[in-house]
């Protein structure tokens, strides 16, 4: 932007947060390597150069090389492979639980900060009891409940996550339905469904979008977390905190067992972070989440 | 300030009976017939449940097995495990001490070492020390705690061998879950502590310190620090949950016979009794905690009490 006259772009609020998302090298990165594992994790039959859960005793715990680039488990099975097809619980625990804290967090936190009264101070006490389980215990409660397997430990994680959403929901709603320009809209005759999906729902979309970028990498940690606790995905399915935790066993052995799987974790956590504080700081930059 | 102490106590009451109920209602909620699942036998008699029933007070109204439900855990009843049959607060009070033990040592770690990289940071903002202590806390972010704690026992315990990887070894035993427990609540705090403290810097008054001749040293720790712990304080109390939850983790990683080990053992074996217990305890805890930052808050920043 050196000489604003000669390049006629068309400006908006999300237009110059694109740009300056694309001037942000390391969210960039990090937003491209986000979406080659989710590529990897859509592919992952065309690329895995073997069959992830076949067992294969003769090749138990080989070390990384030519044959199995990352090594081989104590059942044979390719660590590459199964790493390329663990994204696929990654990615999806991460898309699904997020999506759950969205849509309840979003419904909450409108319909609260929206007709406040008793609504708010139902929503609100339901909060106060969410927080009062530190970290991952709500989603031990849920897990505990729903029995101990994936599924519900995308519920359990999803539902976890909610709290967050539902205030920062909240707290804008609270500004804009105060704003002239809802005045306006109610004084024009529009009724309350119409105030919140046209004008306060998309004033709300910018903390809403930089929250589901931050909140997608926890997600994925505290499934991984529960996988690792022996709560989550259920084997053979390769999962990569199951087999963090599995190849625990094999630590003086077989070095790679639990190291490739904790890389992944870590590659895609970082990515993801850098992406959500470059998208923080190009959307809003006095946002502090 | 009487007042305010009255006000933050009456909203804690409200909390804890919800968290309570939650934790009654997880019985109700699991599918299946909660006789059977109370005594952890699932091929049982239906005349056998019906005497369970009975026994168990089943067959009264939600709201009076509540009341009961809160009146036992009040005289420290909390049932009794089906994996040992001894009374759960038995289980728990035996467990509870490792886990306060590694908590308290990891949050005096994490402040410890927050503080150390966040005030340097803050104070040499745009130096070498800034970046270098802002790259650890962003790496202490960003890993999870089961990982780090791999990482450590195959450097410390598996290549030098210098600390044990369980905790059954005294002392020696606390080093590393400590460490893997407190470094993302230090990097946390790190990061929090440097903004805090640049925000302060910026304020007038402390020109108005400096102004008056005081020394760099004087300015920052008799007015720049006590502003800047405000903030830091209240995540204190949110980072004790984070410590919480994590020695779940960290003590099934490093085999250490803690309530978080137990917790989840119990979610495995289905004791559910056991479960609820250990998960009321906590949160009770978790509350606790943060009421009591809450009061020190208001007891550090008069402007709190007039809200």
């Amino acid at each position: 932007m050196k000489d604003p006259a000669s390049r006629p772009e068309a400006r908006g609020p999300w237009s110059d947060g694109w740009r300056r998302l694309r001037r942000n090298t390391g969210a960039t990165v990090g937003g491209a390597i986000f979406l080659l594992i989710v590529a990897t994790a859509g592919a992952a039959p065309l690329l895995a150069p073997e069959d992830p859960v076949r067992l294969n005793v003769a090749e138990s715990l080989d070390p990384p090389g030519r044959r199995h680039w990352l090594g081989t488990d104590q059942f044979g099975r390719d660590v590459l492979s199964r790493i390329i097809y663990g994204a696929r619980v990654s990615v999806a625990m991460g898309l699904v639980a997020v999506a759950i804290s969205v849509a309840g967090g979003s419904v909450l936190g409108l319909l609260s900060g929206y007709y406040r009264g008793t609504a708010d101070l139902l929503v609100m006490r339901l909060v106060d009891v969410m927080l009062a389980f530190p970290g991952i215990l709500l989603a031990l409660v849920i897990i505990a409940v729903l029995g101990p397997n994936l599924g519900s430990a995308m519920v359990a994680v999803g539902v976890s996550g909610m709290p967050l959403f539902i205030r920062v929901v909240r707290g804008s709603t609270l500004s804009v339905r105060e704003v002239q320009y809802v005045e306006a809209a109610r004084a024009t005759g529009s009724g309350d469904t119409r105030i919140v999906f046209r004008h306060v729902l998309p004033n709300v979309l910018t903390p809403i979008i930089v929250l589901v970028t931050l909140g997608i990498p926890s997600a994925i940690v505290a499934g991984a977390a529960l996988s690792f606790l022996g709560l989550g995905v259920k084997p053979p399915t390769p999962d990569w905190g199951d087999m963090l935790s599995r190849g625990r066993a094999f630590m003086n052995t077989a070095w790679w067992l639990s190291t490739f799987p904790g890389l992944a974790i870590m590659v895609i956590v970082l990515a993801i972070n850098r992406f959500g504080d470059g998208l923080r700081d190009a959307l809003d930059p006095r946002m502090k989440l | 300030m009487a007042k305010y102490i009255r006000r933050r106590l009456a909203l804690a009451v409200p909390t804890i009976l919800l968290t309570s109920i939650v934790v009654f209602l997880m019985l109700f909620l699991i599918p299946g017939d909660p006789a059977s699942i109370y005594v952890g036998e699932q091929t049982a008699t239906p005349e056998r449940l019906a005497d369970i029933r009975r026994v168990m007070g089943l067959d009264r109204p939600l709201h009076v097995q509540y009341a009961d439900f809160v009146w036992r855990a009040l005289h420290g009843d909390l049932g009794r495990s089906l994996q040992t049959s001894r009374p759960v607060a038995d289980e728990i009070m035996t467990r509870l001490p490792s886990t306060v033990v590694l908590a308290v040592a990891a949050m005096m770690l994490a402040v410890g070492l927050g503080f150390a990289l966040g005030l340097v940071s803050g104070l040499r903002q745009n130096t070498v020390l800034d970046s270098v202590a802002m790259l650890v806390a962003l790496f202490g972010v960003s890993m999870p705690v089961f990982w780090l704690a791999l990482l450590l026992i195959m450097l410390f315990a598996v290549h030098l061998q210098w600390l044990p990887a369980t905790s059954l070894a005294g002392w020696k035993g606390l080093v590393l879950p400590t460490v893997s427990l407190a470094l993302l609540s230090a990097a946390t705090m790190a990061r929090l502590v440097r903004a805090s403290v640049l925000e302060v810097l910026q304020l007038e008054y402390l020109m108005t310190a400096r102004a008056k001749g005081l020394s760099g040293a004087a300015v920052v720790l008799r007015h720049a620090l006590p502003n800047a712990v405000i903030p830091v304080l209240t995540a204190m109390g949110l980072q004790f949950g984070a410590l919480l939850s994590g020695a779940v983790i960290t003590e099934t990683i490093f085999a250490r016979p803690g309530l978080g080990k137990l917790v989840v053992d119990s979610i495995q074996n289905k004791d559910l009794p056991t479960v609820q217990g250990v998960i009321l305890v906590l949160a009770v805890i978790y509350i606790a905690m943060n009421l009591l930052v809450d009061l020190s808050y208001a007891a550090i920043d008069p402007r709190i009490r007039f809200e």
